[in-house]
């Protein structure tokens, strides 16, 4: 593979996966107000995705978090020496709902933190937040949206995850920029363009490998996309089915 | 959602090596609801393991090593240095201390393959809502 030798030897092997904040980016405060809203996310997404989860989605829960942490080592080249990764929350919510996609987010950037000191540990909630919750919360709701408005899932799938893949990512960004600016490390003013504008292309990458992945499911495994539970459906159905 | 019974085995946590060369199961061809299996099955998700770990082993050593987005605004506007150390490091900056390069980054990236592809199975089998027979 020379192409591979070729563009190992320009970028060389080093890893280290983008939006993870180390600690002392942000204030105590900041943090710990992040951990609090963060638990009372996972606090809620577990008692959903106990009542909710499909026995038959579990192996798919353990595959998407292991693609996820894989795709996230993978910085791709953006612009002007700035390289980012891949989220993955848009993708996971697609298919597992936005609860059990929460919970795979928050074991895949705790075990980063943990194993691979990629982000702190004060921070980690914010993390978690950042790169977790808002992409499978935020951008499943625009996923919904705009599926919603272009015919349905069955038809505007695709398109409709590339669009919320992109605008989660950017959205990351700006909670990212405002945890930064209240925590006084830098200010609003300068931070937020910049930050907003290099995710902007981010957001792209992102786009494109969420799309790439459902197009292959879809291609290969179309009932795993029928496997997400029904969040329309009433909090107490055991007799569902 | 539609209940079909199903025909395929229910996952289990070992997955077994001997997972046949046969060749993979007709993939529904289409998505015609009565093909639904709505299942990953054992030869299904270990091919999704396998598409991690080929995620890692081919993607990982071509990864940028430019500073991502937070990094490159911090650098570029002087506050890089407010990043504390880890209290501890255990597999730091997705290399394994001792190995080099590639391959360093590889072994990482296929232990937190590992890691967290347990870590999820295992929440899920804990919070799984058994479909009645």
């Amino acid at each position: 593979m020379p192409l591979a030798a070729i563009l190992g030897t320009l970028t060389g092997p080093a890893t280290e996966p983008s939006m993870h904040a180390p600690d002392g980016f942000m204030s105590v405060p900041v943090a710990a107000s992040m951990w609090a809203l963060t638990i009372i996310v996972l606090a809620i997404a577990v008692q959903r995705t106990n009542r909710t989860l499909d026995e038959r989605s579990i192996p798919l829960m353990g595959v998407l978090a292991a693609f996820i942490f894989a795709a996230q080592m993978f910085n791709f080249q953006v612009v002007g020496g700035t390289s980012g990764h891949l989220l993955g929350g848009v993708l996971a919510a697609v298919l597992l709902g936005p609860w059990a996609a929460t919970l795979v987010m928050a074991c895949v950037i705790a075990v980063q933190a943990l194993v691979f000191q990629d982000g702190g540990l004060v921070v980690l909630g914010a993390n978690i937040f950042n790169m977790g919750v808002i992409g499978t919360m935020g951008g499943y709701a625009v996923y919904r949206a705009i599926a919603g408005a272009f015919g349905g899932e069955g038809r505007a799938r695709i398109p409709a995850a590339g669009i919320a893949a992109w605008l989660a990512v950017v959205m990351a960004a700006t909670a990212v920029s405002f945890e930064l600016a209240i925590s006084g490390t830098t200010s609003l003013e300068v931070t937020l363009p910049i930050m907003v504008g290099l995710h902007v292309l981010i957001g792209v990458g992102e786009a494109l490998i969420t799309m790439a992945a459902l197009a292959f499911i879809a291609a290969t495994r179309p009932d795993l996309l029928e496997l997400r539970p029904e969040e329309r459906t009433p909090p107490l159905t055991p007799s569902e089915a | 959602m539609s209940q079909m019974p199903r025909l395929d085995e229910s996952p289990a946590p070992s997955p077994s090596p001997s997972s046949s060369a046969s060749p993979a199961s007709s993939p529904a061809s289409s998505p015609e609801p009565s093909r639904r299996r709505g299942s990953l099955g054992r030869r299904w998700w270990v091919a999704g393991l396998g598409i991690a770990a080929l995620v890692v082993i081919v993607l990982a050593p071509l990864a940028s090593s430019d500073p991502d987005g937070l990094e490159s605004v911090a650098e570029e506007q002087g506050w890089l240095a407010t990043a504390l150390d880890p209290v501890y490091r255990i597999i730091p900056d997705y290399t394994v201390p001792g190995l080099d390069g590639n391959l360093s980054s590889i072994v990482a990236g296929l232990i937190g393959v590992a890691i967290v592809f347990g870590l999820v199975f295992g929440l899920g089998w804990l919070m799984r809502r058994r479909r009645p027979a």
